[in-house]
C-alpha cells in the first residue's frame, strides 16, 4: 500500500505523529537512585517536576550501601539521593560525581512508631518499660535511620538492655514493614514513612529529640553519568526550590 | 573471619540439616502418595508441592509474614498454644524452609518411586509381606538414589535460601542471620573482604554439592 499524502487527514495525521516525536526527543529522562526513606516525597516531587518541565523521571529506591556499590560497579544512575552525606562524599572523593553538585536535600527525622494507637506517649517511657518483644531498627551498619537508633538508645543507656529484641531491616521500609505488619511491637523508622501534613498517619509515635542522636543530613549528588544530561540538572535545581521544598517539609524533614 | 561470620556459618549448618531431615519425612510419604494415587486431588497435590519452584520468594516471604505475624491465621493459632509468633525466629526460618525447599526433596523422591513400579511390590505382597513391609525392605531400598538426590538438594537448597529469610527473619545474630543475609550486609556496609571469604566459599561450597549430584548420575543414571 503506497501513502497517499493528497489526501489531508493522512497528511495531518503524519505530521501529529512526527511533532509528537520531535517532542518526546527534547523531553529528557533522568534516572535516580533515591533512599528508601525519601519514596513518598520523592514520588511527589517527581510527578510535580515531571508536570512543570516535560522531563521524564525514572526513580528506584532502596538502600544507600546498595546503590553505593551499584553505582560503583557502573550502574546507570543520572542523579543520587542517599540517605546520608557519607556515602555521597565517598562517590565525591572517588570522583564519582560532577564536581560541586554535592548538596544536602533534607535532613532526617528520627521517630518511634508503633501501629497501635496509644502505645507510645510522648516521652518513649515505653522504651524504658520494655514490655514487649520486638524491636525493629534498621541495619546499623548500612542505614543511617538504624545507627540514629542505636545513638538514641545509647545516650537513653537502653542499649544493653533492648539489644535481644532486636529485629533488624535491611532498610528503613523493611524496618517500617516489621512494624506495620504487627510482627513487632514498635520500631524506629523515618518520620517520613508515617507522618503527612503536620501529623501521624496512624497508629502512635515518639518523635525522637534531635539531640539523641548526629543529624540525619542527606545529600543528593549528580553523578558522572548524568553530567550532561539536561534533565538530571534540571531535577536537582528543582529539589532546591520553593515547591519541592514544601513538600520535602510536608513529609516532617527539617532543612 | 569475623566471629559473626563463623554465627552465620553454624547457624546456616543446622538450619539445612535440620530442614533436611524434616523434609525427608515430610516427603517421603507425600512422594509415595503421589507416586501410587490415582486421586483426582493428585494434580492439585503435585501443583502444591511445585508452588516455590515458581513463585518468587518476596510473595512467600510477604505472605509468611501476614500469615505467621500476631493478625495471621498461623500467628492466632501459634500465640493461643503459647510459641508467640514465628517471625524473627530459628522455628520461623525452619518452617519457612520446610515449604520453600519442599519440591526440591518430593520430587526425586517420586520420581525414584515411580520408577521402582508396581512389580516388586506385587511380588512382595505375593510372598506375604505386609505393605508397611514392603516398603520398608523393597521400595525404600529400591529407591534410595532418590533419597540421597533429594537430600542434597533440599539441604544445598536451603543454605542458598536468601528472599524468604530476608523477608521474616530480622536479621538477628545466632538466630535468623543466615550465610546469604550475612554476605548481603557485607556488600552493603562496603566490606568487600569478608563478603570474599563467604561469597567465596559459597561458589566453591555449592560446586562440590553439585559435582556430588552430577558426578553421582554421571556414574549411575538418573536417579537409579
Amino acid at each position: 500500500m503506497s501513502l497517499n499524502f493528497r489526501k489531508p487527514s493522512i497528511l495531518a495525521a503524519a505530521s501529529f505523529a512526527l511533532v509528537t516525536l520531535c517532542w518526546q526527543a527534547r523531553a529528557d529522562e533522568v534516572q535516580v537512585a533515591v533512599a528508601a526513606n525519601f519514596t513518598a516525597p520523592m514520588k511527589a516531587i517527581a510527578a510535580e517536576f515531571e508536570k512543570d518541565t516535560g522531563h521524564k523521571v525514572t526513580a528506584s529506591f532502596g538502600a544507600t550501601g546498595a546503590f553505593y556499590t551499584q553505582i560503583s560497579n557502573g550502574a546507570p544512575f543520572d542523579v543520587f539521593l542517599a540517605a546520608d552525606d557519607s556515602t555521597p562524599i565517598k562517590l565525591e572523593k572517588e570522583q564519582g560525581i560532577v564536581p560541586g553538585s554535592r548538596f544536602t536535600y533534607a535532613i532526617g527525622t528520627l521517630v518511634l512508631w508503633s501501629g497501635k494507637e496509644g502505645y507510645l506517649d510522648d516521652k518513649g517511657k515505653v522504651l524504658k518499660k520494655g514490655d514487649f518483644e520486638h524491636l525493629s531498627i534498621a541495619n546499623p551498619k548500612t542505614a543511617p535511620y538504624g545507627k540514629a537508633a542505636i545513638e538514641t538508645l545509647t545516650r537513653l543507656e537502653l542499649l544493653e538492655s533492648l539489644q535481644a529484641k532486636f529485629v533488624q531491616g535491611e532498610n528503613i521500609t523493611q524496618a517500617y514493614q516489621f512494624v506495620s505488619t504487627g510482627n513487632a511491637e514498635l520500631g524506629f523508622v523515618a518520620l517520613s514513612q508515617v507522618y503527612k501534613d503536620g501529623k501521624i498517619t496512624g497508629g502512635s509515635a515518639w518523635i525522637v529529640p534531635a539531640n539523641l542522636y548526629e543529624s540525619i543530613r542527606q545529600d543528593a549528588v549528580i553523578l558522572t553519568r548524568g553530567s550532561n544530561n539536561p534533565a538530571a540538572h534540571a531535577l536537582v535545581d528543582y529539589l532546591k526550590g520553593s515547591k519541592a521544598v514544601a513538600i520535602i517539609k510536608s513529609y516532617g524533614y527539617g532543612l | 573471619m569475623e566471629a559473626s561470620s563463623l554465627s552465620a556459618i553454624w547457624l546456616t549448618l543446622k538450619l539445612a540439616s535440620l530442614v533436611t531431615v524434616l523434609l525427608l519425612l515430610v516427603g517421603t510419604p507425600i512422594a509415595w502418595w503421589l507416586s501410587r494415587t490415582s486421586s483426582r486431588w493428585k494434580g492439585a497435590v503435585g501443583a502444591v508441592v511445585a508452588l516455590p519452584l515458581v513463585l518468587p520468594p518476596t510473595v512467600i516471604g510477604f505472605y509468611l509474614l501476614l500469615f505467621m505475624g500476631p493478625h495471621g491465621p498461623v500467628g492466632k493459632i501459634t500465640q493461643a498454644l503459647g510459641w508467640g509468633v514465628l517471625p524473627f525466629s530459628f522455628t520461623g526460618l525452619v518452617v519457612a524452609s520446610v515449604f520453600y525447599s519442599l519440591p526440591f526433596v518430593v520430587q526425586p523422591i517420586q520420581n525414584a518411586f515411580e520408577a521402582v513400579g508396581e512389580r516388586p511390590l506385587e511380588v512382595a505382597a505375593s510372598l506375604r509381606a505386609s505393605p508397611w513391609d514392603a516398603f520398608f525392605s523393597i521400595a525404600l531400598p529400591l529407591a534410595r538414589p532418590g533419597f540421597v538426590t533429594a537430600a542434597i538438594l533440599g539441604f544445598a537448597h536451603t543454605v542458598g535460601e536468601f528472599g524468604v529469610v530476608l523477608m521474616i527473619g530480622g536479621n538477628i545474630p545466632g538466630k535468623t542471620q543466615v550465610l546469604s543475609v550475612q554476605i548481603y550486609d557485607y556488600v552493603e556496609a562496603m566490606e568487600y573482604g569478608q563478603a570474599h571469604i563467604l561469597a567465596a566459599g559459597m561458589v566453591i561450597f555449592s560446586f562440590l554439592v553439585l559435582l556430588a549430584l552430577y558426578g553421582r548420575r554421571a556414574y549411575k543414571g538418573w536417579s537409579r
